[in-house]
């Protein structure tokens, strides 16, 4: 059960991040689930090209780059602004950001598919308004800050200094918080598909040609 | 009260609704390609589960294949091991499910998103769903069709359904007639500069007006393909005569089975009293060729513009523009047309159709590509489109200018193949993403029509005047 997040926060200052930026090309060609945590930000977080199967101790490090900083490089909750996630449907993104052990994304907007890929993964995307956003920005620019996200109350904490409440679908949350198997789920309705199929092939049976 | 062929189409396809708000949703047609998929069937398989309806399920490689590559091709010819794998693991789970697939032998394969419309696959009134965001493409035929992540491949695989919320309704009616040289691409391209990359997210988007209803299938397709673009994963056209004909002319269905189709493929638009939550009027008849400049499929200008200045936006704006410009290498006020290129891609789900070819092979007949150009290819989207064209003779006319003829695939969109940008090479790309890194580590895409790009290549740069 995860109702509760704490975690540094690393903010990168940009728009439009896209899921090209998150994850690059090259790592997509990978055939499993986990250990995309080297590939994050890879275009950002090194200045030489990576290939897949090239580990983060034979990489080039920008040490501009936030994540690559103590105590960023333990940040569990990432800060951004408007349309992150957008772009390519690669859920790759979500891989990476999980691996590296980013469990909150916090944005004024997220690209749609994006989101949903997120809640499949136990990463949390949290969307805030732009004066929330900016607030966050502000007390956590100069300095790392530690922030506790409580998902059953719905409220980022930050110390006594800050405390802002958050929408987020019920369901949504206890995905999170329970990390369901949504297969199985769905698969307890299979006899409401099955009838559904039936009718829909005596209505439309070029459909199912 | 009226409903808008979004909403209809929804109707058509809701197997419940939960309390939350969330609903599941029939999927008709799944389109599966080597780079989403290989996770979705070790998911399926760790829980000893079998495709729902194996029928629904079409594949075939696109990411990875070379564009240099005969008949005589196989997957064991691939040279990056790595890509080859995927291309492997593709094959062998679709032997292993018995789904069918347009291996990389087939006269079939392609873009899957071109091979779809193209071989009577996507039908009107489909839900389509495919591990990749440009399934959006297939709304142009009045389908429900998005592009879902890998977990949610596996879903669809496993249950024949998926989980969503119901979008808003958009529509954006574009009126009036286009000028000579401007062409779909122009026209999408233009959209997201107005409207912004999250400009549609939460939407479908319906696209209507008198230019829609004008053009082909080929360039609905193309506008469609980019609502991701401007954040709309779901994009549609409703059914109209030209819809229907195409379907007739591509699809394999009997003769009875298509008629009883008609009849309900003919329902599939938005009715004159529905309400739409938000809508946009563009008239088409102003807009030039546009073309991008920056890093953001919305950083888009007027072919003979500057780039814009930073100077006069907000703090936070200015960042985003001067980051963008760093990375393309330009500086305030330069115009489009001072800039070299090194390459020149014409290919993508966005522009890789015939009508496509056509129209670049037309600026490229008699002339040369300029020697300022390293390498200039052309990449038919389907085996289909390069057997007509080379049926019309439009090959000839690439080669004979010096482009390369590739066969089929994603290819440079976004370089998983051999075919890349080196790093700071400029390229006019008719493809739909400019973002860093999109077409190889470190170099700079520009986005534009099928003829900008024909143009860009005989001269080098970007032209002042067409
Ligand atoms: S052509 Fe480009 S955008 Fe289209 S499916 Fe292939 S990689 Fe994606």
């Amino acid at each position: 059960m995860k109702d509760y997040i704490e975690g540094i926060v690393a903010p990168i200052d940009r728009d439009n991040i896209d899921t090209d930026q998150i994850i690059p090309t090259e790592y997509l060609k990978s055939i499993k689930k986990f250990g995309y945590e080297d590939y994050l930000f890879d275009g950002w977080r090194y200045t030489d090209q990576g290939r897949l199967g090239m580990k983060k101790a034979e990489r080039e490090i920008n040490y501009e780059f936030i994540l690559n900083n103590s105590p960023y490089s333990e940040s569990k909750v990432l800060l951004t602004r408007d349309n992150f996630g957008c772009g390519s449907s690669r859920e790759h993104a979500v891989w990476a950001l999980r691996d590296f052990g980013i469990e909150v994304v916090i944005a004024s907007s997220f690209g749609d598919i994006f989101f949903n890929n997120c809640f499949k993964n136990g990463v949390l995307p949290l969307t805030l308004n732009k004066t929330e956003i900016e607030e966050l920005f502000s007390v956590s620019m100069d300095n790392p800050i530690t922030i506790s996200v409580n998902i059953k109350d719905k409220v980022i904490l930050f110390k006594d200094k800050l405390s802002i409440n958050f929408d987020l679908d019920d369901n949504l949350a206890e995905r999170i918080i329970y990390g369901l198997d949504e297969i199985d789920i769905t698969l307890k309705d299979s006899e409401l598909i099955k009838k559904f199929e039936e009718k829909r092939k005596e209505n439309n049976p070029w459909i199912f040609e | 009260m009226g409903y808008t062929i979004y909403d209809k189409l929804w109707n058509e396809h809701l197997i419940r609704s939960y309390d939350d708000g969330d609903s599941l949703i029939y999927i008709d047609r799944h389109f599966l390609h080597e780079v989403t998929s290989p996770q979705a069937f070790e998911g399926l398989k760790k829980k000893s589960l079998k495709p729902w309806r194996i029928n629904a399920n079409i594949a075939t490689p696109d990411h990875n294949v070379p564009t240099i590559r005969d008949n005589k091709f196989s997957i064991e010819n691939i040279e990056d091991n790595i890509s080859k794998l995927q291309v492997v693991e593709l094959d062998k789970n679709c032997n292993d499910f018995g789904i069918k697939q347009f291996n990389i032998n087939s006269n079939n394969q392609g873009i899957v998103h071109v091979i779809g419309p193209e071989l009577g696959l996507t039908l009107p009134g489909m839900s389509i769903v495919c591990g990749d965001s440009h399934t959006s493409t297939h709304g142009a035929f009045g389908c429900l069709a998005m592009g879902i992540g890998t977990s949610e491949v596996e879903h669809v695989l496993a249950t024949q359904s998926l989980k969503v919320k119901k979008l808003k309704n958009m529509r954006i009616n574009f009126e009036g007639s286009i000028q000579k040289g401007v062409s779909s691409k122009d026209i999408v391209l233009y959209l997201i500069r107005t409207i912004g990359t999250a400009g549609g997210t939460g939407y479908a988007v319906e696209f209507a007006g008198s230019y829609i209803r004008n053009i082909s299938m080929e360039a609905r397709m193309t506008i469609c393909n980019m609502s991701i673009e401007a954040g709309a994963k779901v994009g549609l056209v409703s059914v109209d005569d030209k819809t229907i004909d195409y379907v007739k002319k591509h699809s394999n269905l009997e003769a009875n089975l298509i008629n009883d189709a008609i009849i309900k493929w003919e329902t599939l638009k938005t009715d004159k009293e529905a309400i739409f939550d938000k809508e946009i009027d563009i008239d088409v008849s102003k807009i030039n060729p546009q073309v991008t400049w920056g890093t953001s499929p919305e950083m888009v200008i007027d072919f003979n513009e500057k780039i814009p200045s930073s100077a006069i936006l907000s703090a936070e704006k200015r960042k985003s523009l001067d980051l963008a410009k760093n990375y393309m290498g330009l500086s305030d006020n330069q115009e489009l047309s001072d800039l070299d290129f090194d390459k020149v891609f014409i290919g993508s789900c966005t522009n890789s159709r015939i009508e496509d070819l056509r129209e670049a092979a037309e600026v490229l007949k008699g002339q040369k590509v300029s020697e300022k150009i390293q390498e200039a290819i052309v990449v038919p989207g389907s085996g289909m489109v390069k057997e007509q064209a080379e049926k019309e003779g439009i090959h000839k006319i690439f080669i004979e200018a010096g482009f390369q003829w590739r066969a089929p695939g994603c290819s440079m969109c976004l370089g998983m193949n051999p075919d890349q940008l080196n790093p700071y090479e400029r390229c006019a790309s008719t493809s739909n993403r400019n973002f860093e890194g999109r077409q190889g580590n470190l170099g700079r895409t520009h986005l534009m029509s099928p003829k900008m790009a024909a143009l860009t290549a005989i001269n080098g740069r970007i032209v002042k005047e067409i």
